[in-house]
């Protein structure tokens, strides 16, 4: 029996298509105010849309009620390793909702766009220099399509030199999936590199994989076992020898920001993750932007469009929307994610040279507290000094009393924390990974310690408290067996 | 059914063949317990050669993926259409109704290399 | 422009730790300095000469950036009559206000179902609407815009069929083209593009690529390019316009096994190109190829309804090299928008819109036909955009179109003479279109 609490309950979750009434709209439609013009021949035309019915007011309680159902970075402390949950300033969002960036339309004359072209070359600009690289190009949609950008212009560079059966790219044991997938688009082979005890690279395997059929190599700089691969310049000498190209994920940026430049490291290329080290609200999953700075050898190769400054003979500046010699092609119908460009402009000259600088030493702090405060609670499996993120395992709590690093992420929520990312990466067993970020206090840092604490102690006393977490959710613990074998994708009409 | 009449290879696939000499070939127990819930089985198609030893389909759980081999050579005869429709059939009876395809054996000498049942258990014990 | 901050007393306001809670936890920690926790750094490469301006307060971030915005001449402030991919409507307040709920705007991906319903749900009624709008079976919950979008489901039906040829349309959009050879070549797919009154298909082609309206603003035939591509066992992908879906046939009806799209149109102003929202629809039988992020209705351990990422193991985290796609996004909240954008507009709302953007586009067309030395290019139908041949390079006439404060068509003198592609919404008012037909006159005749 469903009481009306229940049921009133589950009718805040109706969707559009079940709360549609005909005759409803959600919008003021305007009048033609032009002579009436022929419309073509009904069968040219669609005999109806089945789309939903709903006036405004309830629209705006309907994904009002629904927001309420999501945790986010402004409600409270995002500890999610490798995603870079820093806090999204309000300005940022402010200056890109200026009608003179969010109006301009992709295709108008440069001489018109000369503000958002002064911008996108200003930003390219301060990517090169905090990486050490050569130039820049913004096109890339996410950080999956910065690697895409830089695979592609890794093989445009050994097709060019005849060098078509360099086909096999090397990529750590440690790395996200994406660089692997990448690598397939690409239509590279992918060898995997394993790490060695200590979590940096295996060198001697490394040697061993090297050869004339090398594309290059794609690593992730600080790996994401949160450590700085101290054999870096090793692994960079290696791969250069044997005539292969060091691609940098520029996923780990945070760590390094003004302390090391992946450019005087030897990188021919990286791409930079612009919504994480430099903000943009994550939006439930995007959207992004993924720009690729590369080095002297692959300049020609930079997807198109790149921004490039003239100056006139009185002095005046002016930029354009230009193609690189060698050009990949484009990444996309224009010339990148423009909004996410502007926020990471704002930011950057908010912080300018000594912020900057200061991200990374703060984020470093931050994890590397985080790890001295629970690594006796919690398996270490690389002990070690840290960077930006501190990767535990939950491996004793599973064996001593079978509670899975799942079963600690979902425990978490009760207590009102994002879980860490977890399962990953896939070379420590029941991984919890955490990353504070910079934006986060030492209160907010003691917080989460003492919790993770309690947490470890809740296993030993209450397993079940913890395999049945979250508790008190608008849901428990999805069915997401049945999800996947029945596929249930969208509203239908009831038949 | 009972496991111990059938054969086994490294891969966790169990073979057994039937009184007119075709092969049912399926996933053993500890498999299907180790991916946990399988939501998808993508079988080989009708007619299609199989390689011992070689991938022939694919079977995935919410988060994992994993590649099917064959334990033996030969052609599919006959697809099993319900784990398609029900893959949970794999996970409550990969022995019996959970099987997954009928392959008519190009060499039935080949079930030599396959393990028995306690050949099988032994692995098992040793990969614990 | 560039006021002065002293940067020795810059403190962030984004990092809250002070100098004594550094020292507290580099106690604890067991070390010295911050220096000592960058060891494994080489030292030769440690701590580089960072070359950035000073910071600068948000005070005078919003006098930079405001300078710099209003160093662009932008539509509203100007007539606009751009398209080609990118299109001005009115977006109702709606839909900025509910996006901009820091709920949606602040939250990551949703990987943890119990805290992320919010998003889930708006990813299911935007999977939903697409379907609808579409007429497919199935929609994902968004790629990062239409060319990719459609370069993805080229790639996808390059996996369905097993084949390694893409046919397109020469009247698809050039940056989609190019896009498309982009993300394609690489794994040996082969693009042949040709024109559609003389199709090669042979028994390698994956899929035939069309786009409705064309680049040219044009309707095209698609039901023979359909059955055409289905003759010899290829898949037909449509690129069709979004809005122009809600009034003229939409690509489930003439034979579409793929949809892409470019959502932008419904919702999400135009900002220099991006970030927009691609829309990739296609037949139930192919879900398990799809590229992208899928929301699934699901219930919970109480039987309660609920929403949860699904058929995961398509994706890099799982299967990595052999994903069905690198893409780690949804661009949610751009799908977000564009799914308060259409339920607010509704049924009717959405075919008033289209229809009105016809009445706007046709209008401006019928008063460009009667000025001397101009000509409309193709007389086909045509929804919100078509051809015109001027008297004389688009590229001197968009500059003088300039001081009459309008930015006007596309050149597209690359593949018709003098021509300029030219659209008209239902936001382009009478005067305005009125004061570019005048304008286009005074320059023509001056020519």
């Amino acid at each position: 029996m469903t009481t009306l609490l229940e049921r009133l309950s589950q009718d805040r979750r109706r969707l559009l298509m079940d709360r549609s009434v005909s005759g409803r709209i959600g919008a003021t439609l305007p009048q033609s105010d032009v002579p009436y013009q022929p419309m073509p021949d009904d069968k040219l035309l669609r005999d109806t849309l089945d789309f939903p019915e709903v006036s405004e007011n309830e629209l705006v309680r309907y994904f009002s009620q629904l927001s309420q159902l999501n945790f986010s970075i402004d409600h409270n402390f995002y500890p999610l390793g490798s995603c870079t949950m820093k806090y999204n300033p309000k300005i940022n969002d402010e200056i890109a909702a200026m009608p003179g960036f969010a109006e301009i339309h992709p295709m108008q004359p440069d001489a018109t766009v000369q503000g958002a072209l002064r911008l996108m070359w200003e930003l390219q600009r301060r990517l090169v220099e905090m990486t050490g690289m050569a130039g820049c190009c913004l096109a890339p949609m996410a950080g999956a399509d910065g690697e895409l950008a830089g695979m592609l212009m890794a093989r445009a560079y050994h097709m060019e030199r005849g060098d078509a059966t360099r086909n096999k790219v090397l990529i750590p044991d440690s790395a996200h999936g994406t660089n692997p997938a990448t690598a397939g688009m690409c239509g590279f082979d992918v060898i995997t590199l394993p790490s060695d005890a200590n979590g940096n690279t295996d060198i001697d395997a490394l040697r061993y994989s090297v050869g004339d059929d090398l594309a290059g190599l794609m690593i992730t700089l600080p790996s994401t076992l949160g450590l700085f691969d101290a054999n870096i310049l090793d692994v960079v000498q290696i791969v250069r020898d044997a005539g292969g190209i060091v691609y940098g994920d520029g996923a780990n940026l945070n760590a390094l920001l003004g302390r090391v430049k992946l450019g005087d490291l030897g990188f021919d290329l990286m791409h930079s993750n612009l919504h994480k080290t430099f903000t943009q609200p994550h939006g439930g999953g995007g959207p992004g932007a993924g720009p690729v700075i590369v080095g002297e050898r692959l300049l020609p190769y930079m997807p198109t469009p790149v921004v490039s400054r003239s100056v006139n003979a009185d002095g005046s500046e002016y930029y354009t929307l230009d193609e690189p010699p060698k050009t990949i092609g484009r990444m996309g119908a224009f010339h990148g994610n423009f909004g996410a460009l502007v926020r990471a402009y704002a930011y950057i000259t908010t912080l300018g040279n000594e912020g900057i600088a200061n991200i990374s030493r703060d984020a470093v702090i931050n994890a590397n507290y985080i790890l001295s405060q629970l690594k006796c609670h919690y398996d270490l499996p690389y002990d070690r000094t840290c960077m930006h993120e501190v990767v535990f395992s939950a491996r004793s709590l599973k064996r001593d009393h079978g509670v899975s690093a799942l079963d600690v992420a979902k425990r978490l929520i009760d207590y009102g924390i994002h879980p860490p990312t977890m399962y990953f990466p896939l070379i420590v067993e029941e991984a919890l990974m955490i990353e504070p970020t910079e934006t986060e206090s030492k209160e907010t840092l003691d917080g989460l310690i003492e919790v993770m604490q309690a947490i470890a102690q809740e296993a030993q006393d209450n397993p079940d408290l913890l395999h049945n977490a979250p508790h008190d959710t608008p849901n428990t613990r999805l069915d997401e067996a049945r999800a996947a074998r029945r596929p249930d994708l969208r509203w239908r009409r009831p038949s | 059914m009972t496991p111990d009449a059938l054969k086994y290879s490294e891969e966790h696939e169990w073979v057994r063949v039937e009184p007119d000499g075709v092969a049912v070939l399926g996933i053993t127990d500890f498999a299907a317990e180790s991916l946990g819930d399988v939501v998808f089985v993508e079988l080989p198609e009708l007619g299609a050669e199989l390689t011992q030893f070689e991938k022939m389909g694919e079977i995935e759980s919410v988060k994992a993926v994993s590649d099917l081999y064959s334990p033996v050579s030969g052609t599919v005869a006959e697809r099993n259409e319900s784990i398609i429709d029900s893959p949970e059939l794999v996970n409550d009876s990969p022995f019996d109704a959970g099987w997954m395809v009928r392959v008519t054996l190009a060499d039935a000498a080949e079930l030599d290399n396959l393990m028995t049942h306690s050949e099988y258990q032994a692995l098992l014990e040793a990969q614990s | 422009m560039r006021p002065m901050t002293n940067s020795k007393d810059f403190t962030s306001p984004y990092s809250p730790n002070t100098d004594a809670d550094r020292r507290r936890m580099l106690d604890a920690i067991g070390v010295d300095s911050v220096e000592d926790l960058f060891a494994d750094i080489p030292e030769q490469h440690r701590n580089p000469t960072l070359d950035l301006p000073p910071p600068m307060s948000e005070f005078d971030l919003k006098r930079y950036f405001g300078a710099l915005a209003s160093m662009n001449k932008a539509p509203g402030e100007y007539a606009c009559f751009l398209g080609a991919g990118a299109y001005r409507h009115h977006i109702p307040a709606i839909v900025r206000q509910l996006t901009s709920r820091s709920e949606f705007m602040t939250s990551y991906t949703p990987y943890q179902p119990e805290i992320s319903q919010g998003t889930l749900q708006t990813e299911f009624e935007f999977q939903t609407l697409c379907a609808q709008l579409t007429g497919m079976d199935v929609a994902n919950a968004g790629m990062y815009d239409g060319s990719t979008s459609l370069a993805e489901a080229a790639l996808m039906a390059a996996r369905v069929t097993r084949r390694n040829r893409i046919a397109v349309l020469n009247s698809v959009s050039p940056a989609y083209i190019s896009a498309l050879r982009t993300y394609t070549e690489a794994q040996g797919i082969v693009i042949d593009a040709m024109p559609s009154d003389s199709l090669t298909l042979t028994s390698d082609t994956a899929c035939l690529v069309a786009q409705q309206p064309n680049f040219l603003g044009c309707i095209e035939d698609m039901q023979p390019l359909a059955d055409r591509a289905h003759a010899v066992g290829a898949l037909f992908v449509a690129y069709a316009d979004a809005l122009s879906m809600s009034l003229f046939t939409p690509p489930s009806e003439y034979g579409a096994d793929i949809v892409a799209s470019e959502g932008q149109a419904l919702g999400v102003p135009p900002t220099f190109g991006g970030p927009y929202v691609g829309i990739f629809a296609c037949k139930q039988d192919y879900i398990r190829q799809m590229p992208g992020r899928i929301v699934g209705r699901t219930l919970d351990t109480q039987g309660r309804t609920a929403y949860v990422l699904t058929l995961q193991t398509r994706e890099q985290h799982i299967r990595r090299e052999r994903a069905t796609s690198n893409i780690c996004t949804s661009v949610a909240l751009i799908a977000l928008m564009t799914t308060v954008y259409m339920a607010a507009n509704g049924k009717s709302g959405m075919r008033h819109t289209a229809e009105l953007t016809y009445q706007k586009s046709h209008y401006l067309a019928s008063l460009i036909a009667d000025i001397p030395g101009y000509a409309l290019v193709d007389s086909g139908v045509f929804f919100q955009e078509f051809a015109v041949q001027c008297p004389m390079p688009p590229a001197q006439l968009n500059s003088r179109l300039l001081d009459y404060r309008i930015i006007g068509g596309l050149d597209i003198s690359d593949r018709v003479a003098n021509g300029m592609l030219v659209c008209a919404t239902e936001v382009n008012t009478r005067e305005e279109i009125d004061a570019f037909a005048a304008a286009l006159a005074e320059i023509g005749a001056s020519a």
